[in-house]
């Protein structure tokens, strides 16, 4: 019951999303919340508890944002904190940084991050970098988020996962959330953060509901950054996965426990710092690992994951080497066939496992 | 162009000789007049000391080409909306009714070995450019007999002299260092703004500090055009394309049309307008219902002989529209072609490293 005047005595707003769900009264409510309303309501919790923080991108306040993912807060907020902006990233991006700079907590939206790339050296340059320039005078606090990695159809210049170019540079942290929880705990841990947080949202998952547990529906639940999450247990292999293809490799480990093989799934809601820890600790009692993600594979996350594990102490666990699943190294084609092909699906995640194993 | 005009004076005659009531309409058309001058808006000009002229021939040649053109943009773009809704078209699509006589009267007033390169809403273009109907819609649904062989999609259509389509946009500073660089180096560069009044869901005056856009060129000269009256384009066109290639440099042209259709088809294009406003430029300002009232007002043409032109035009786009929806995909072997050009044959990794795709010029 506490749980539920806890959800009561949130802002409207945020209950009439929720009042629609049906919910128990008699065990501490899980409300069921997309991971759009989730990113909605931690940036709407995060706006009202400090007035330096605004979000500006296009389309994001009287649009309701591209893909509503900002829907009702500039009726909430106003011209002030919620702007709207030309077609113009580089410059829209450029003056998020200096309102960072100079003492406010911008949330710069980049429509799809395949946009951020007309602003990236605002991202690296200017952001990521100053901290360490200024040896420490200059911190840049500011979030830029929004829509990573493929969509549906969108083809080759809407479709780059960058979480490996993100994850490159020193300065930056990079969260990459899949579920509800995820997204909602790491939007506002970005938000608190001190530092430039690129947040790799997923177009696909916006419309997918969750169950939010009860601690998650506290105004003060956040998601540390650079800690990973084990969704599954598991003993006989390490599937490693961030975003979307989470939901794969449950899928996945799903299929192949009616096979006898158990997967443990690890969520890595961050890509820099990543937990290498908790992989490494995980290798270490299953002996085999896969990684999986959505971007091209030369030079990527799964990439940095296997080079760390041989580094480390978990190499002399493995039973088999480590292996990559991964999107194709194309650019994204249109064609349906060709696009199915070219994104990791759960029985590439199942094979990689069969032949890791070698069963 | 002229390939079409033919078929359409052929179809005339064949029908003509089946003694349909074309008959009449071929009878009639030698009662057409060959020619009508016509009277164009003045644009308005910037660092220039003249504009293009504010009247103009229309042949009856050219006024059956440009309406055809336009129809068939017209019609190809519906029967887009129409494939989309029935998910055959998937992803983004954006669509240009409503700015028909952008396209088809740039193509009238330059050569197809000029060179444009545009943004996502490009099917028209890629008709005017020489794409058929049948390439362009077998593209939009993602099969080989696409015009990029069902891999690039909407926004990624390519042909001679035409450098798509193209998704990202955004770039009011890269704008301002192509004006910089092609005055400097006196580069024979249009510049031409669609100004449809909206950059998605947000309208002009909320995110340009000026929405003159033929002045933001700054030292570069530039045009406002009356971007639905097709002989506007066609003249300004001629102008600008003059201007260049005189050595004079860069200039600018600002079209002011309108698109009936939301940014994509994820936008239903209400929210941030009214249908009013939409309803009063259909019905004020249609750039084929101006050029249609032009022909029928000079003589250059009928209403029966237009009507054959939209019947056939229909049959056309059905067509295209059949093969855009029967056509295989691109076979799955071939997701890695296309990678380098000029290069020997090398494997390609798939979703995992058992899996190899050959990647061939």
């Amino acid at each position: 019951m506490a749980t539920l005047a806890g959800v009561l005595r949130g802002p409207w707003r945020q209950v009439s999303g929720l009042v629609k769900r049906r919910f128990h009264r008699s065990a501490p409510a899980a409300l069921q919340l997309t991971v759009r309303e989730a990113i909605n309501q931690g940036m709407d919790e995060e706006l009202e508890r400090d007035e330096k923080v605004f979000l500006l991108g296009e389309e994001v306040a009287q649009y309701d944002g591209a893909y509503k993912v900002s829907r009702g807060l500039w009726k909430k907020y106003g011209d002030k904190r919620i702007i709207d902006t030309p077609i113009s990233e580089m410059g829209f991006a450029g003056i998020a940084v200096g309102a960072a700079m100079a003492g406010l907590r911008p949330i710069c939206e980049f429509m799809t991050f395949n946009f951020s790339m007309q602003a990236i050296d605002q991202v690296i340059n200017s952001a990521a970098k100053t901290y360490y320039m200024s040896a420490g005078l200059q911190p840049v606090p500011i979030v830029f988020r929004g829509p990573n990695g493929a969509s549906a159809g969108v083809a080759a210049q809407h479709s780059q996962c960058f979480a490996a170019w993100y994850g490159h540079c020193p300065g930056l942290k990079v969260v990459s959330p899949w579920n509800s929880e995820d997204a909602k705990g790491l939007i506002k841990s970005a938000i608190r953060d001190d530092n430039p947080v690129v947040m790799l949202e997923n177009e696909l998952m916006y419309g997918v509901a969750f169950e939010l547990p009860t601690e998650a529906q506290s105004k003060d639940f956040l998601i540390p950054i650079g800690k990973a999450k084990i969704e599954r247990q598991g003993t006989h292999i390490t599937v490693v996965a961030h975003s979307r293809p989470v939901g794969h490799c449950l899928e996945a480990a799903a299929v192949l426990s009616k096979e006898g093989i158990e997967c443990e799934v690890i969520n890595l809601r961050t890509i820099r710092p990543m937990d290498i820890e908790a992989i490494e600790a995980s290798v270490m009692k299953t002996n085999h690992l896969v990684t999986v993600e959505g971007g091209w594979p030369q030079f990527g996350v799964g990439a940095e994951i296997c080079a760390r594990i041989m580094e480390g102490p978990a190499f002399n666990f493995l039973d088999a080497p480590a292996v990559r699943v991964t999107g194709a190294d194309v650019p994204m084609p249109y064609a349906k066939i060709l696009e199915d092909n070219s994104i990791p699906q759960v029985k590439d995640i199942i094979f990689a496992v069969k032949k890791t194993l070698n069963v | 162009m002229r390939k079409m005009l033919a078929a359409v004076v052929s179809h005339v005659f064949s029908r003509a000789s089946q003694k349909k009531p074309a008959l009449r309409g071929l009878l009639a058309s030698q009662n057409f007049s060959n020619d009508a001058p016509c009277h164009i808006k003045k644009c308005d000009l910037y660092r220039l000391e003249e504009g293009p002229p504010t009247t103009t021939v229309l042949t009856r040649e050219e006024a059956l080409k440009y309406y055809r053109a336009m129809q068939v943009i017209r019609r190809m773009e519906l029967k887009s909306d129409q494939m989309y809704k029935q998910k055959f078209i998937r992803g983004f699509c954006h669509l240009c009714d409503g700015q028909e006589a952008c396209c088809v009267g740039l193509e009238a007033g330059i050569n197809p070995t000029d060179h444009i390169i545009t943004s996502y809403r490009a099917h028209g273009l890629c008709y005017t450019r020489g794409l058929s109907v049948k390439s362009i819609l077998a593209e939009l649904t993602g099969r080989k007999g696409g015009c990029a062989k069902g891999k690039g999609g909407s926004m990624h259509m390519y042909g001679k002299n035409f450098y798509g389509g193209n998704g990202i946009v955004g770039a009011q500073g890269q704008v301002a260092e192509a004006y910089n660089l092609s005055a400097l180096w006196k580069l024979p560069c249009v510049f031409i703004c669609e100004n449809n009044r909206y950059g998605m869901g947000t309208a002009t005056e909320r995110a340009a500090a000026s929405t003159e856009y033929h002045k933001r060129g700054n030292f570069i000269p530039g045009l406002r055009v009356n971007g639905m009256d097709i002989l506007c384009v066609r003249e300004a066109t001629k102008f600008a394309a003059h201007y260049c290639r005189s050595g004079k440099g860069p200039i600018l042209m600002e079209l002011q049309t309108y698109r009936y259709h939301g940014h994509s088809m994820s936008d239903p294009g209400i929210s941030y307008r009214s249908r009013e406003e939409v309803q009063n430029m259909r019905s004020k300002s249609d750039p084929i219902m101006l050029l249609r009232e032009r022909m029928i007002n000079n003589n250059l043409s009928n209403v029966e002989e237009l009507k054959e032109i939209d019947a056939d035009v229909k049959k056309e786009v059905e067509e295209a529209a059949q093969f855009a929806t029967s056509d295989p995909e691109p076979p799955l072997e071939e997701l890695a072609y296309h990678l380098f050009y000029h290069s020997p044959p090398f494997g390609v990794r798939g979703t995992n490293k058992w899996i190899t795709y050959k990647s061939v010029s």
